[in-house]
């Protein structure tokens, strides 16, 4: 993957650089557009550092209208567009190109309605994950996915990557949170989809944008719902001697009809690392670790406290600690929420990786991954979001080290087929952006591939939002559209009819 | 004039390339309990899915289940029961609205219409459960979208783009859902006798609570009479559905009491009763009358719903009923005209929404919008994206228009 290929920089479009900078002042006047390398420093890569690419020119507009001048201008001259959100992305969603504008939409960052009776906030996209909840817990409402980055994460990125977070098992992904949004086309058209309403009419375009990664159109308003604070929450910290008693304990769990507000497990050496750095108390001496949390009005979570804590005994759990206070159910989850910085600590750069598999084939998974480790001569902890399959094995490495990116990366691909193998998928949640482009074979055949790019033909004929990301292979729209069969060229179809 | 009845995906795929080829076009049907919903279609051939059936996977630890595209909705339900779980999004039976058989539809129509149910606001619908599909497209090709696991953004989501497209994009196949387990204990608080204002009021109020109310309805008098067989009398009643483990549903209904007490007298209702009325209001018994009499399925902001109604009772005649965690208001013309005009532009002015025209006589699903019109940009884009997946417009052409 460090020899990813990206779309060749259009020449005409570079050598009118200058032309097109001046230009955009026109459409962004003020301080809306930065065109000095050392200032578009801060804009050559997303969460995902390991690739760095200075754009075309960077443009930060204010109003939807300067946002659809300027993808209407870049439309009319075949000029590339990168949308860009608070750069987060850890799978390269908003890696720049060298011929492309960069529009980043960190201005749009009001919250513009809040509606308590309909339960729905409408906010611009550059708002923060965070932000919406901010604005809203006076009145003891919060919104749901929360991303680990929601402290920086924009709306409007997690609209192009479908976020989730730890609350996703119960609470659902931003496609089942968004009620609506405004967007701008490629050609400079403004469309609402949705609204303040349930279902918008005709095709799901709201769940095809969702997670479309910047490839079909830039959002320009979120409208969001938002749910009461449950009134009490609590966790269970529970050790287990080995991954099978841990994976037969969600299982149980969830086969008694209980769906916990969020529930993790973590590995040994993921366990080890975050215990280094945070001193959370958590247990050394197992194989794997779980939290569940339960969240409810606080009779319900005492009763599922207790049901959990009987499960857990009953597949050998070696320690089970209930969490007895606020501050440490907080403890609980202190030490997985620095797992990756606590892996950090122990090496000097690490790969995160993000596939999903069905729950049950876990420890065959883990023991895949023990087998690659040694093959690669790489280490791996794993945090694993256990009530729905999403894995982030961490694979240790040094970029120092000559070859040992390139090591990481075939050992993280490795994983990824492994979890598409088992009946699973490349990523969860963080997108497949440039990172994962080129192993979307070991999911889909031609034909998927195809349709999908077919989709983006609809929003985007000419290719120009986002080029580079999520497909191995860009075809021409005219050869995708195309039809190879004619009437009297296929037989009758040989099957029951009446 | 043929009808297919293909059993098996290659078979689905035959007959699609040869429509392809020929440029015939297909209605595409399942049970066919939905056919009287969208514009008439007046196609040559029929592809009906009936005989394309079977749950193919079914791991309720793994919370999913995959079955061919025309598996009866009724034996995919009977199986997750056996098994204390069910489709969350409680998919409507159109059969008692529309003057058909209840208990008909495939798992495939629940996905090509989007159904939900009385929870919607809380649980979502079809397209919040569907996690994979094989279908094929105008095109004659057969492709994949999602997968398995809840947890999937590898490429658009072109499973939750065939969600509501009534069969104009895709034939189906293959489905995979997301299932879920069923609630323990199930009551229902009712508040009778208000006014739909006082009912909004009501309802905005135990919707904003830690209740976790999952389910809030109001049946307005005499509307009452017709859901659970009369059970509940005709008196006006605000319905709230709490559902969960019995300890939990026990403290939220009475927080819901007291929060409530002052609103008008209290009934709680449980189990089977409970879960009768929220069947009968999914499945709009209130109008299933076993007339043509327009029926409208109006989204919208639940607080100006009744407001709304109010105005356009100045000028119709009309019964209406709201399912608010559908966010839906539903509407009854009395005198045979639909009013299409008239109630969307009333919609506009309370806050927007949609209104798609449910039950209607042939004569009207032929004359008007019966979904929502859209502006003239997203025409164009839905006009687009229709044409990358059915050029030759084979699949239901025109049931959308």
């Amino acid at each position: 993957m460090s020899g990813l290929a990206m779309p060749k920089p259009d020449d005409a479009t570079l050598r009118r650089r200058d032309e097109i900078v001046a230009d955009m002042r026109i459409i962004v006047p003020g301080e809306g557009v930065v065109d000095a390398a050392n200032a578009m420093r801060a804009f050559e890569s997303d969460g995902l550092t390991a690739y760095r690419q200075l754009p075309l020119v960077v443009v930060l507009p204010e109003t939807v209208a300067q946002v659809s001048r300027v993808l209407k201008y870049c439309n009319d001259r075949n000029i590339r567009v990168v949308p860009r959100g608070s750069g987060t992305s850890l799978s390269g969603g908003a890696l720049p190109l060298e011929d492309a504008v960069l529009l980043v939409m960190s201005r749009f960052n009001r919250i513009l309605a809040i509606d308590f009776p309909n339960r729905i906030v409408v906010a611009q996209p550059g708002v923060t994950n965070l932000g919406i909840t901010t604005a809203v817990e006076q009145e003891g409402f919060y919104y749901a996915p929360d991303p680990s980055s929601q402290i920086a994460c924009s709306i409007g990125g997690n609209v192009a990557e479908n976020s989730g977070g730890v609350h996703c098992l119960k609470y659902g992904l931003t496609a089942n949170n968004v009620l609506g949004i405004e967007m701008v086309l490629m050609n400079g058209e403004v469309v609402r989809l949705g609204g303040s309403h349930l279902d918008a009419e005709g095709y799901d375009l709201l769940g095809v944008m969702t997670g479309s990664e910047g490839l079909l159109g830039v959002v320009t308003e979120v409208t969001v719902r938002i749910l009461k604070k449950p009134e009490t929450a609590r966790a269970l910290l529970i050790g287990f001697p080995t991954s099978e008693q841990g994976g037969q304990c969600v299982a149980d769990i969830i086969g008694a009809g209980i769906i916990p507000g969020g529930m993790e497990m973590m590995d040994r050496p993921a366990i080890h690392a975050a215990e280094d750095f945070v001193h959370a108390g958590y247990p050394l001496d197992v194989e794997a670790l779980l939290i569940v949390e339960l969240d409810g009005p606080g009779v319900e979570v005492d009763h599922l406290i207790t049901a959990v804590e009987a499960i857990a005994i009953s597949n050998g759990s070696t320690t089970c600690r209930i969490s007895q206070s606020e501050q440490e159910r907080l403890s609980f989850w202190a030490g997985r929420k620095a797992a990756f910085p606590a892996v950090g600590r122990i090496s000097p750069d690490y790969y995160c990786m993000d596939g999903t598999i069905p729950r049950k084939e876990l420890p065959r998974v883990l023991a895949g991954m023990r087998e690659l480790s040694e093959k690669y001569g790489l280490g791996v902890a794993n945090v694993f979001h256990a009530g729905d399959g999403n894995l982030h094995p961490l694979i240790l490495y040094d970029a120092n080290v000559p070859g040992e990116l390139d090591k990481a990366e075939s050992f993280g691909a490795d994983i990824l087929r492994l979890c598409v193998k088992v009946g699973g998928v490349l990523t969860g949640e963080h997108g497949v952006g440039v990172e994962k482009r080129d192993l979307m074979p070991e999911m889909f055949n031609q034909v998927d591939l195809d349709q999908q790019m077919r989709v983006k033909c609809a929003f985007d004929p000419n290719h120009l939002l986002n080029p580079g990301k999520v497909f191995p292979q860009l075809r021409r729209c005219a050869e995708l559209g195309r039809m190879h069969v004619h009437r009297g060229q296929v037989a009758f179809p040989d099957i029951p009819r009446f | 004039m043929t009808t297919f009845t293909p059993a098996t995906s290659s078979e689905v795929l035959s007959t699609v390339q040869w429509a392809a080829a020929e440029e015939s076009p297909l209605e595409i049907l399942g049970h066919g309990s939905k056919r009287g919903i969208g514009r008439p279609l007046q196609t040559e051939h029929t592809l009906d899915l009936s005989k394309l059936t079977g749950v193919t996977l079914y791991e309720p630890a793994e919370l999913v289940l995959s079955a061919k595209a025309g598996t009866p909705l009724a034996e995919i339900e009977r199986l997750l029961a056996e098994n204390g779980q069910q489709l969350a999004f409680e998919p409507m039976d159109c059969g008692p609205l529309l003057g058909g058989e209840p208990g008909k539809g495939t798992i495939g129509g629940v996905l090509a219409a989007n159904l939900s149910g009385p929870r919607r606001l809380k649980a979502g619908a079809a397209r919040d459960h569907i996690l994979g599909i094989n279908v094929v497209s105008g095109r004659g090709e057969a492709f994949k979208s999602g997968g398995r696991v809840v947890k999937n953004v590898t490429g658009y989501d072109l499973s939750k783009l065939m969600a509501n497209s009534w069969g104009t994009l895709a034939v189906f196949t293959d489905v995979t859902f997301k299932v879920l387990p069923s609630a323990e204990t199930e009551v229902t608080l009712a508040v009778r006798g208000l006014l739909d204002d006082a009912a909004a009021g009501a309802m905005a109020l135990a919707l904003g609570s830690s209740a976790e109310v999952s389910s809030a309805a109001h049946l307005p008098e005499r509307i009452a009479a017709h859901v659970a067989g009369g059970a509940l009398g005709s008196e006006a009643a605000t319905l709230l559905r709490v559902e969960g483990f019995g300890p939990s549903v026990a403290y939220r209904i009475a927080a819901l009491k007291t929060l409530l007490g002052k609103a008008g007298p209290l009934e709680e209702i449980a189990g089977e009763a409970s879960r009768l009325i929220w069947r009968d209001v999914r499945d709009i018994k209130p109008f299933a009358d076993g007339t043509e009499k327009p029926v409208w399925r109006v989204s919208m902001t639940p607080a100006q719903g009744h407001q709304m109604v109010l105005t356009l009772r100045m000028q119709a005649a009309v019964s209406a009923f709201y399912d608010w965690q559908g966010g839906l208001v539903w509407l009854r013309m009395e005198e045979g005209d639909p009013e299409a005009a008239l109630l969307r532009g009333l919609l506009r002015k309370h806050g927007g929404g949609h209104a798609t025209l449910v039950r209607a006589a042939p004569a009207h699903r032929a004359a008007l919008p019966v979904f929502e019109p859209q502006p003239p940009a997203l025409a164009a884009l839905s006009q687009r994206l229709k044409q990358e997946f059915d050029p030759k417009n084979i699949l239901n052409p025109g049931r959308m228009a």
